[in-house]
């Protein structure tokens, strides 16, 4: 090879290796995290994928109406009308998790050899030049000490290591090492987050559905509008609104879903807001609800006597009924979606388009009485209290409501949660465990086996040094008491 | 007594002690500062007690709208942590948890008088945007354990983070060496604008209506001071607001020799600082992000959406990610760091308020 050739491979290591190190840099990272904070700013002013005249007239505040529809046309190029999804920003995303992970194997190694390396007796000297340090004298034979302290130190969960010397005993431990992976573990649950969220946009799907009281469907549609094929079929038996007594506060919005698959039955549930169905991996929340225009539904009323005969009736507006064993008739003769007694007038109006309290009003018909209406209201069972132990209990006007729901599958969701976990952990780890280092260095006064033993305990931790010290401290009185014992026995 | 009562009379001790850890840090007196201690003890347990009032009486509620309710879940679905209200008044309830773990852990009253400014604003605010003090019914998608813990943890956070506002900006004044200086500059512009937007609320509150009082968020927040639609009130208003902080950058240098004064170190600021922050990042994490998507998960199908407040919270995560990395390996010191303690709490006070706040307005076009 020429030697001009070599040069060349040579610069071209060395701009390879430049790139690298500036990926791995800490203040592209730093770099990175500003402009991620202050550019997402902007997508919570500018309303994102939102029709064109709410921007326009949002800039028009501040850039007045004339340049409004200009200052607009500049944002769209940049993307700021949908920028968590834009070139740019998702182009910083992907530079962040880069310099997450060039950053990572750059410095693992390095950290790794620190949790590795075993640790070594000390000298006396740098003992007592250690961030913690504690000193003690005893009255007591060296072994007796060593053995005390390595229980003690045993007890608060340290493998304790023994040095020997002429004349003194070393015990050295250390625990928590791992804490130092801490950060890495948070960067690694990152990574997943972002994969489990690109598997979710890769291979799953929003959408939304409304199913009509009795209604089925076989597809969901998308935010375009666009049918996406379930692969089975989904039948809403019924929606329900409950509310909180006495207000009109919903407590509860519910819908009663059964799913087929191939013309079978296969699951039925009632599911609500926080409670969703899941089937094949699809998941249908409730969402919302509404009625359906011009639709006349059933009213469902469960009707009993004394007798103990009772009896599940659906009518249409204008059918009658018979109570089982009684000769009292009904028919249905007007309904109100939302009923209550005006304060003003004290006549009875509907207040409400929406089914808030809705009412049947019956006409009661029986042998020897005269005729007479009552307004039954499916919120307030009582009202269904007849004369003579009778009830009609109005449980709901079927077929005039839908159901919404969220349509959604998302198979990155486990790994996203996985990574939310390993976050959890990380993050306990890096902030709340920390490498603690501890020596206690035990020798003889004076010569012979007689003087008094003198202990040195010195240590280090990466956090968290005022609870260390009571450890140490906590240590150092178990030991004491141990001793006092001892010396009793 | 009902758990309002209770309610008002802490903020009346907080109001109380805020005073009196300022005439504290001015005299010295160590009389006033064992006073000022107690009176936010006072205050603490009679919020205690408001909120065991509360608790109870929300549980009362539960069960009466749910019968069938089992004891655990009649007790979670009746955790006062349900609105604005609640939540503001438990961050100040942690807040002052904190504030007081730290006056006995480091033996130093002083900061005080820069935390319990933040417990006083709160309770203002509370006050003044008539948040709804009623019980209300948990509408359905708030049913949700997720919620009450992603609630829960969040604000335990939040407080944490406000224990590090307050320590830093008591460091940025402590280490300035002249007036001139960018962080001293910062720091006063900062300190200007949260006692201006605490008068301003104060002026409200004294000029509107209890009615009013409810639109607040919406259409009177600083409406008759800054925002007033008369032109002559709003201009004098911002006029007094920028002499404030001229003020405010005149004489806050004197603030260093008081506190150089009550044996604070710049050292030790630093430090509740740091601890802050290393309490409140993983607890926001897991709480506010981590828990706050499961819930939007569980109950719509999307664990992220990129709405206001979601991603307001993402820019919270990110400027005290900032911070740690700059601290840790990036070996930003002092002043640099405690710089965006202060813009973190700034990015905490604007994911809650600041998103229904200012957000929401913006985007009201045609109605106001």
């Amino acid at each position: 090879m020429s030697e001009v050739c070599l040069e060349k491979e040579e610069k071209k290591r060395d701009i390879l290796e430049s790139i690298w190190k500036s990926l791995a840099s800490v203040k592209l990272a730093i770099f990175i995290l500003m402009i991620l904070a202050l550019s997402s700013i902007i997508g919570t002013i500018v309303e994102q994928q939102a029709e064109p005249a709410r921007n326009i007239s949002l800039l028009a505040k501040f850039f007045g109406d004339s340049f409004a529809p200009t200052v607009y046309n500049i944002f769209v190029k940049l993307g700021f009308m949908d920028m968590y999804r834009s070139w740019w920003f998702v182009s910083f995303l992907v530079l962040f998790s880069i310099n997450l992970v060039v950053c990572s194997i750059e410095r693992l190694p390095k950290t790794w050899k620190i949790i590795k390396k075993p640790l070594k007796p000390m000298a006396q000297s740098g003992i007592k030049s250690l961030p913690v340090k504690k000193e003690i004298k005893l009255q007591a034979n060296l072994s007796d000490v060593k053995d005390v302290f390595h229980t003690a130190l045993k007890e608060s969960r340290y493998n304790v290591f023994e040095a020997a010397e002429e004349g003194s005993i070393q015990l050295y431990t250390q625990r928590g090492g791992f804490a130092r992976l801490g950060a890495y573990i948070v960067h690694i649950s990152i990574l997943l987050i972002f994969i489990g969220a690109i598997v979710g946009v890769r291979y799953g799907f929003k959408a939304h559905v409304n199913i009509p009281e009795g209604g089925t469907t076989s597809v969901a549609y998308d935010n375009n509008r666009k049918s996406i094929p379930l692969g089975f079929s989904v039948k809403c038996n019924w929606y329900d609104t409950t509310y909180y007594p006495e207000i009109d506060t919903p407590q509860e919005f519910s819908s009663e879903l059964v799913v087929y698959d191939q013309g079978k039955e296969v699951m039925k549930k009632v599911i609500e807001v926080n409670s969703p169905l899941t089937y094949k991996g699809i998941t249908f929340y409730q969402s919302s609800y509404g009625k359906i225009p011009d639709a006349v539904g059933h009213f469902v009323l469960d009707v009993s006597s004394p007798s103990g005969q009772e009896k599940t009736l659906w009518l249409r507006h204008g059918e009658s009924f018979v109570i089982p064993g009684t000769e009292v008739k009904g028919r249905i003769v007007d309904f109100s979606t939302a009923l209550t007694r005006d304060r003003h007038s004290n006549q009875l109006i509907t207040y409400s388009d929406s089914m808030v309290n809705p009412a049947v009003a019956i006409e009661f018909e029986e042998p020897g009485r005269k005729k007479y209406t009552g307004w039954i209201l499916k919120r307030y069972p009582e009202t269904g209290n007849l004369m003579n132990g009778n009830k009609v209990i109005f449980k709901d006007y079927w077929g005039v409501e839908y159901t919404g729901l969220q349509v959604a599958k998302d198979p990155g969701v486990g790994i996203v949660y996985l990574g939310c976990l390993i976050m959890a952990a990380g993050l306990y780890i890096s902030f709340f465990i920390s490498h603690k280092k501890i020596w206690v260095y035990i020798t003889q006064e004076g010569s012979k086996g007689k003087g008094p033993i003198s202990v040195t305990v010195g240590g280090s931790t990466t956090k968290n040094r005022i609870t260390f010290e009571q450890e140490i401290d906590k240590i150092i009185a178990k030991t004491s008491q141990a001793m006092e014992g001892r010396s009793k026995k | 007594m009902s758990s309002a009562n209770f309610f008002d009379l802490s903020a009346g001790f907080y109001f109380a002690a805020l005073i009196t850890y300022v005439i504290y840090l001015v005299t010295r007196n160590k009389k006033t500062g064992v006073a000022a201690t107690t009176l936010t003890i006072i205050g603490l347990v009679s919020q205690t007690i408001a909120f065991a009032l509360r608790w109870i009486h929300g549980y009362s509620y539960w069960l009466s709208a749910n019968p069938t309710s089992g004891l655990i879940e009649a007790l979670l679905r009746s955790a006062p942590l349900r609105n604005l209200y609640e939540s503001l008044i438990f961050f100040v309830w942690c807040l002052i948890v904190f504030h007081l773990l730290i006056e006995f852990k480091y033996k130093i009253r002083s900061l005080g008088a820069f935390v319990t400014p933040l417990a006083a604003a709160a309770l203002l605010f509370i006050d003044v945007a008539g948040t709804t003090t009623e019980i209300q019914p948990l509408i359905p998608a708030l049913q949700s354990n997720w919620l009450l813990f992603h609630v829960f943890l969040s604000f335990i956070g939040y407080a944490a983070f406000g224990v590090a506002f307050g320590a830093a900006s008591a460091y940025l004044v402590m280490v300035t060496e002249s007036k001139t200086e960018k962080t001293y500059i910062f720091w006063s512009i900062i300190v200007g604008i949260f006692i201006i937007v605490l008068v301003g609320m104060g002026i409200d509150f004294v000029s509107l209506s209890s009615s009013e009082r409810a639109q607040f968020l919406q259409n009177h927040f600083l409406k008759s001071t800054l925002r007033s639609d008369s032109g002559g009130v709003a201009v004098v208003s911002w006029i007094v607001s920028i002499v404030f902080i001229g003020a405010i950058w005149q004489f806050g240098f004197g603030l260093k020799k008081i506190l150089e004064n009550l044996s604070l170190t710049p050292r030790v600021l630093d430090e509740i600082q740091y601890k802050s922050i290393a309490i409140g990042f993983p607890l926001f994490t897991l709480g506010g992000l981590i828990m706050g998507a499961i819930w939007a998960n569980s109950a719509w199908g999307k664990y992220w959406t990129w709405d206001p407040k979601e991603t307001w919270s993402l820019i919270t995560w990110f400027v005290y990610a900032l911070y740690l990395h700059a601290r840790f390996v990036g070996g930003w010191r002092g002043k640099r760091v405690a710089v965006l303690a202060v813009v973190g709490f700034i990015a905490v006070i604007f994911t809650y308020l600041g998103v229904n706040l200012v957000l929401s307005g913006l985007h009201s076009y045609g109605a106001s």
